[in-house]
């Protein structure tokens, strides 16, 4: 019990806990995972709700047919913005760069992440990456237009001139590097900085995903970094790298992004899975089901998700079908490996439907109806038929928002009480859900009808002669109820900060470390650590009578005493 | 040390196999090349976890039966407050903005990173403070 005190004296004279700077000097200097992890989910938070605000300017412009409410070129920058936004600047970072920053290291015993100022760094290239992108708006010539995937040639010096899409180069290239820095912090603090007892297979599943996730950031960042180079060069210094003109391949770009825009796609889910199988046994009173089988699904998603790039590429007719149609295939079943346990950890359990939980429901409803479409998108034939229509756009904004959104506000309202030491107004929060729920499907369950009508995604205008009309206007009132769950979010959070209600330390009888020290935790997050037998140590340390490691079947606690020097 | 060895070289070895796989069904040089950078992604820190694990006792939070006591000691130094960070950030985004605007905003922004260098450093040097 004595290792945090010790581990205070590790630290260098006078700077833990007086002249401990304030307000703003503290948001600027701090080197405190659980300060920069906030600043990464307000700023994250923030993007969402700018980009959010595009998806609703997008949704009004589709209302009517002929609508004329924005120009083309300003439609074309909204979804190329609020794609790159929400993907780049909100999902992954509200992920890996605030849930993983502030919860990651208190799961795992540690009193800070392995590299605190490299962590404050990425924040940093986050931050002044965000906002290079929206800089776009302003410029004379508008923001980027070619999507948030750049195909080349749209996004050549001709084709796409001005400074915008520099702008958005340089934008993503700072994120890029931002969640690099994240990937190698994260990575090195799970497997350095554990506390004695925590071995790999006690660690949580939370950690085990994020752990992943790093992985696949390792391998994808660097490729989208090299491409984004590639395209500056051929943009202003006439390489021509991805123009035929100068004897470039076109298609060389798209297999270059999608190596790593598919496995992004896994690195923007995994972590939110992760809060999944954290949040589904505390609210169904029961250990996680199948274990073993999780981690494995995690790592085996990692795996296939690098060999499935190409399947964003089947209309160009350069790649080869059924390789990336078998690996897409493969992929749902450690996907739906991950679905059965978390309905068997629900099996039998007592299940109590608080607001966490009622998200992630909703998570594993939406997102299984968005997976089996990519099941069936994944088949050359009818992707030949889909692609480039909204039933594509309606897929990914079911598995997206799915995971972004439910799962990512379920574990917003889960450890909210400890980030914060305030507890929220439940019912505001299952109104919250409520709203979210109905508006999301009233959005985007016609979309797949849409494109199966034959709707191309990316366009301005449509005729009334087309008959999308009537689809198109449900699914806009869809997005305005959307927004309006987030208005029924922000009030909650304003009354909570305003007429504060104090949280517990551990307000849903959680099992996982961060629930064993204070809420909010202090300086260096641990005053005393319970012993870590089994994979639910906090859930052990409170319920002795049903402790896991007194469990018959339980595989470490009878092991003989292993003495080794250090 | 032996799990996270396992972990990578696993991943690795994984790759690998899809590399050759993909290599010989498809010919396509492209995805060969980043397929099997991910295998030595894998394999290269395995091998290296590897070489480690062979020579070490299980640390702590290796041994499922460790008691909290054996962790105690010197974590590592970590700073509390610094500026530096932000102020490389800084640099890092007029740097990257010179590519959009003119050279003139690398000048400032690699006069932030060189200070960032020197001031880090020094802060190392004295002990992590601001």
């Amino acid at each position: 019990m004595t290792i945090l005190e010790e581990q205070l004296e590790s630290h260098p004279e006078g700077q833990a806990h007086h002249d401990e700077p304030r307000g703003l000097y503290l948001w600027l200097t701090s080197t405190d995972h659980k300060i920069i992890g906030k600043n990464y989910m307000y700023t994250s938070l923030v993007f969402f709700i700018i980009a959010g605000a595009m998806a609703m300017l997008i949704r009004t412009q589709l209302f009517s047919p002929n609508n004329h409410f924005v120009s083309p070129q300003t439609y074309n920058e909204l979804f190329t913005i609020h794609g790159s936004m929400m993907l780049y600047l909100f999902a992954g970072p509200f992920a890996f760069g605030g849930f993983a920053n502030y919860i990651l290291p208190l799961q795992i015993g540690a009193p800070d992440m392995a590299f605190p100022r490299l962590n404050a760094l990425s924040y940093w290239l986050y931050v002044t990456g965000g906002i290079t992108m929206l800089l776009g708006f302003f410029t004379a010539s508008g923001a980027a237009a070619f999507g948030w995937v750049a195909y080349a040639p749209l996004s050549s010096a001709t084709n796409s001139p001005g400074a915008g899409p520099d702008l958005w180069i340089v934008s993503i290239m700072l994120v890029g590097f931002s969640g690099i820095f994240t990937a190698v912090n994260l990575v090195t603090t799970t497997f350095y900085l554990r506390a004695p007892g925590m071995t790999m297979f006690r660690l949580p599943i939370f950690v085990w995903n994020m752990f992943v996730t790093g992985l696949l950031i390792l391998i994808a960042f660097p490729v989208l970094t090299a491409a984004l180079i590639m395209l500056y060069v051929d943009r202003h210094f006439g390489a021509h790298v991805f123009s035929v003109a100068g004897g470039g391949i076109p298609v060389l770009w798209q297999n270059l992004f999608w190596f790593f825009g598919h496995p992004e796609v896994y690195i923007l889910a995994l972590p939110f899975f992760g809060m999944v199988t954290e949040i589904v046994p505390v609210f169904s009173r029961k250990p996680v089901f199948g274990y073993k089988g999780l981690v494995f699904a995690t790592l085996a998603i990692a795996g296939l998700s690098t060999g499935v790039w190409a399947h964003h590429m089947f209309t160009t007719g350069t790649v080869l079908l059924p390789f990336f149609s078998a690996m897409s295939l493969l992929i749902a079943v450690p996907t739906g490996i991950k679905i059965f346990t978390w309905i068997g950890t629900m099996w039998k359990g007592q299940v109590e439907f608080r607001s966490p939980m009622l998200f992630v429901v909703g998570f594993i409803f939406v997102f299984t109806m968005g997976g089996i479409t990519g099941v069936l998108l994944a088949a050359p034939p009818i992707d030949f038929a889909t692609h480039d229509t909204y039933f594509v756009v309606a897929h990914f904004h079911q598995v997206l928002f799915g995971t972004a959104v439910f799962a990512g506000f379920g574990g917003f309202y889960y450890w909210y009480p400890k980030m914060t030491g305030r507890m929220f107004r439940e019912n505001l929060a299952k109104l919250h859900f409520w709203v979210t729920f109905i508006g999301f499907n009233v959005t985007f369950l016609p979309q797949y009808l849409l494109g199966l009508k034959g709707m191309p995604r990316r366009i301005a205008e449509y005729l009334p002669a087309d008959h999308y009309t009537t689809l198109n206007r449900i699914s806009t009132i869809g997005a305005y109820i959307t927004g309006a769950a987030f208005i029924i979010w922000m009030a909650n959070m304003w009354i909570s900060w305003r007429k504060p209600i104090k949280a517990s330390d551990n307000p849903w009888d959680g099992h996982t470390l961060e629930w064993a020290t204070t809420s909010p935790p202090s300086h260096h997050n641990f005053e005393k650590l319970p012993p870590i037998r089994s994979q639910r140590p906090v859930w052990d340390m409170n319920h002795p009578e049903y402790a896991d490691w007194a469990n018959p079947d339980g595989h470490d606690s009878s092991q003989p005493e292993k003495v080794g020097e250090r | 040390m032996k799990a996270e060895r396992g972990i990578y070289l696993i991943i690795g070895t994984f790759f690998f196999v899809i590399t050759v796989i993909y290599f010989l069904w498809s010919g396509e040089a492209g995805g060969t090349i980043m397929l099997f950078a991910a295998a030595g992604l894998g394999i290269m820190p395995g091998l290296y976890m590897a070489w480690w694990a062979r020579r070490m006792a299980p640390r702590p939070e290796d041994r499922p039966d460790a008691t909290l006591a054996e962790g105690s000691g010197p974590v590592g130094a970590f700073p509390a407050n610094t500026i530096w960070p932000f102020v490389f950030g800084i640099g890092a985004a007029f740097t990257g903005l010179s590519l959009v605007w003119g050279v003139w905003l690398a000048v400032i922004g690699i006069g932030f990173i060189l200070s960032t260098a020197i001031n880090v450093s020094l802060e190392s040097r004295r002990g992590g403070s601001v």
